[in-house]
């Protein structure tokens, strides 16, 4: 469909000659979605010809205010809705200085740095993995979320009741617990943000919370949810957890009667649960292709968005963007969706053709991976925001459930049901994590732009 | 064709006229700024340009903006992928969305795609610009007053396949519910036509129609 800005031709008699009569029953500019169906009887060929011709007139006399404006202005307006899936509306990262007082911005995390718009070389993504590690009795169960990398470089995978760490650095393998079997499978681990605490989520509803240094169990928060705890966040020394119940808790872990909040906004089982980097915000997917936003101390949710066909369970606040979300649908869906959490407004969907099971953005460039199911149970590596797509990493040989990213930022683990655990370099190698540092091109004015 | 009063006729390149373009745009942004009292008149200086004695502000941070921003916009209409820019006047308090200056463009495809250049009066489009000032200053009398303390803003509009580079980041349109629109007077560089509109929020005083 016409996006309404036609920039070879200047056929518009309308607005070519404001002084002349318009005879012209109705409005057929370009931007008119209604089909205009010529009657020819009630056409005045000559003076539709003269209107034609004249209408090509050089001088592009300067169009004064309207006799309708309002005509005009429904044009534009729907000009501008039309365009809003042609069109990327940008603003200006570093606002400027409001008058007479500073006024604090929230901008002011990321430094202005004046990159010139070279072609980077592009890097070589391995296709194949680096590892593959065996997992067996992984359980394959979509809504679990049984992989963490934690940021000590310690990985924690849960197969069947038993929660295993993995230490990259040396390769060594420990197994940390081997829960009852009335306590069921473990549904859902999570590390804390000092990587040496473990939360495991089990399927009869508790949650235990681990220290993996001395191997021993520190706590188990009962009595928050009636079924399996599906998903976990840390945000501090707040545990969120969110179960088949549909509820969201914060834990606050150092306290006996741990339950500080519940959020209601689920119907289903809440598979996803992302708190962002500020940790001001946590976003949360459910089985019933809900996401939701909440605010740490609000009780109704932020933003609720109902796009999704499918359960959400890929959910990934990004890094470079504050208050940008991306969230994959399931089986149904199969769409990666890029929400602004400030205004609540969807920026792009992206139909991928594959159930969407989880999400990472790159901490070192503007990409995005995901994971995905049938058929091909690829992982995919996306530009933002082009998402144009830069790699495609074949191995698995049934959906990737189960994703994380090392702390680093170069590595991508990856699991599935055919109980293989692979690890890839898609995010570069470690000696790229100096060639990313970002160079200042002089240019006037450049030193004023950081905000401290 | 219909003849024009300037006997000479001056060639317009691509990177001419996106540099025209772009410098309209800043000094239009800057009257408004002025005119729409975002911020004080003491910080503004007088300079002469279009023929018209044009006011600049002197800030810094504002200033730096306002390059990056031109410069931005020249790459991109060089490009040919910009499709209009909007100043957007803010309540400094509430955030709600007072005024928005719409700048449409409209490139010619053929000169981006094929670099050809086109023909036109320099003086033609000064004084096309110049028009488009003095409407600008004018148009204090039927905007109405912002009393509150005001921000500004500044979107633009572009291609989806355009690389944004690091200092840019998707937004919202900011547009204004129930707006009043007026349309000003518009220039065409021959390679690049830009229109300009803009559009308030209704007066609450401003019962009779």
């Amino acid at each position: 469909m016409d996006s309404g800005i036609n920039t070879s031709s200047r056929l518009n008699p309308q607005a070519r000659c404001p002084l002349q009569r318009n005879f012209l029953p109705k409005n057929t500019s370009k931007e008119n979605p209604e089909r205009f169906i010529p009657n020819r009887s009630a056409m005045d060929f000559d003076y539709a010809h003269f209107q034609l011709t004249e209408g090509r007139n050089e001088k592009d006399e300067a169009t004064k205010v309207r006799s309708s404006p309002s005509r005009e202005a429904y044009r534009k307006q729907l000009a501008e809705t039309m365009n809003l899936n042609r069109t990327r509306i940008l603003a200006f990262r570093n606002k400027p200085q409001a008058p007479v007082q500073l006024l604090p911005r929230e901008h002011s995390v990321y430094s202005l740095y004046q990159q010139p718009k070279s072609v980077k070389p592009r890097r070589y993504i391995p296709q194949n993995c680096e590892r593959a590690l065996d997992a067996p009795d992984i359980v394959d169960d979509f809504y679990l979320n049984l992989l963490d990398w934690g940021s000590a470089n310690v990985l924690a995978i849960a197969l069947g009741r038993t929660v295993y760490l993995w230490d990259a650095s040396n390769g060594s393998v420990s197994e940390l617990v081997t829960v009852d079997e009335d306590m069921g499978p473990v549904t859902s681990i999570n590390w804390a943000q000092d990587g040496l605490n473990l939360a495991v989520g089990l399927d009869n509803s508790e949650v235990q919370l681990w220290d993996s240094v001395a191997s021993r169990k520190v706590r188990t928060l009962k009595g928050g949810h009636q079924s399996r705890v599906g998903s976990l966040a840390w945000n501090n020394h707040i545990l969120t957890t969110g179960g088949m119940d549909g509820k969201i808790i914060n834990n606050d872990v150092r306290v006996r009667s741990h339950v500080v909040k519940t959020y209601r906004g689920h119907t289903l089982e809440v598979c996803g649960l992302k708190w962002s980097e500020s940790g001001q915000h946590l976003a949360s997917g459910g089985n019933d292709n809900l996401v939701n936003v909440w605010e740490h101390s609000t009780r109704r949710s932020l933003h609720r968005f109902e796009e999704h066909t499918s359960a959400v369970k890929a959910l990934a606040w990004c890094p470079f963007q504050s208050g940008l979300l991306a969230t994959g649908g399931g089986g149904e869906d199969r769409t990666i969706k890029f929400w602004n959490t400030r205004t609540g407004a969807c920026l792009n969907s992206v139909d991928t053709g594959s159930q969407v099971c989880s999400l990472i953005w790159s901490k070192k460039e503007r990409e995005l991976l995901s994971s995905h199911g049938f058929t091909q149970n690829q992982l995919t590596l996306w530009k933002y925001p082009s998402m144009v797509k830069m790699a495609e990493l074949n191995g698995h040989t049934s959906r990737v459930l189960y994703m994380s990213q090392s702390p680093d930022g170069c590595t991508v683990a990856s699991a599935a049901g055919d109980e293989t655990l692979r690890l890839w370099n898609v995010f570069g190698v470690p000696e790229d994590a100096k060639k990313a540092a970002p160079k200042a091109v002089p240019q006037p004015f450049s030193n004023v732009n950081r905000i401290r | 064709m219909a003849s024009k009063t300037v006997a000479a006729k001056d060639i317009i390149t691509l990177h001419g006229s996106a540099a025209i373009v772009s410098e309209f745009f800043c000094y239009a942004a800057n009257s408004i700024l002025y005119n729409r009292a975002v911020y004080p008149e003491e910080s503004f200086v007088k300079v002469k340009k279009y023929g018209l004695p044009m006011l600049l502000i002197e800030d810094e941070s504002v200033k730096s903006f306002m390059s990056n921003l031109t410069s931005q916009i020249s790459e991109w209409l060089e490009a040919g992928k910009l499709q209009r820019v909007v100043l957007v006047i803010m309540s400094k308090a509430t955030g709600e969305v007072l005024e928005r200056w719409n700048f449409r463009i409209e490139t010619d495809n053929e000169v981006v795609d094929k670099g050809v250049s086109r023909e036109k009066s320099d003086k033609e489009i000064m004084r096309e610009i110049q028009a488009i000032m003095r409407q600008v200053a004018s148009s204090v009398t039927y905007l109405p007053c912002l009393d509150e303390t005001c921000v500004f803003d500044v979107l633009a509009y572009t291609d989806t396949d355009v690389a944004v580079p690091f200092t840019w980041i998707e937004s919202d349109p900011k547009l204004i519910a129930n707006p009043q629109m007026v349309k000003l007077h518009g220039f065409d560089t021959k390679i690049h036509k830009v229109d300009t509109l803009v559009s308030y929020k209704n007066d609450e005083w401003d019962e009779e129609e």
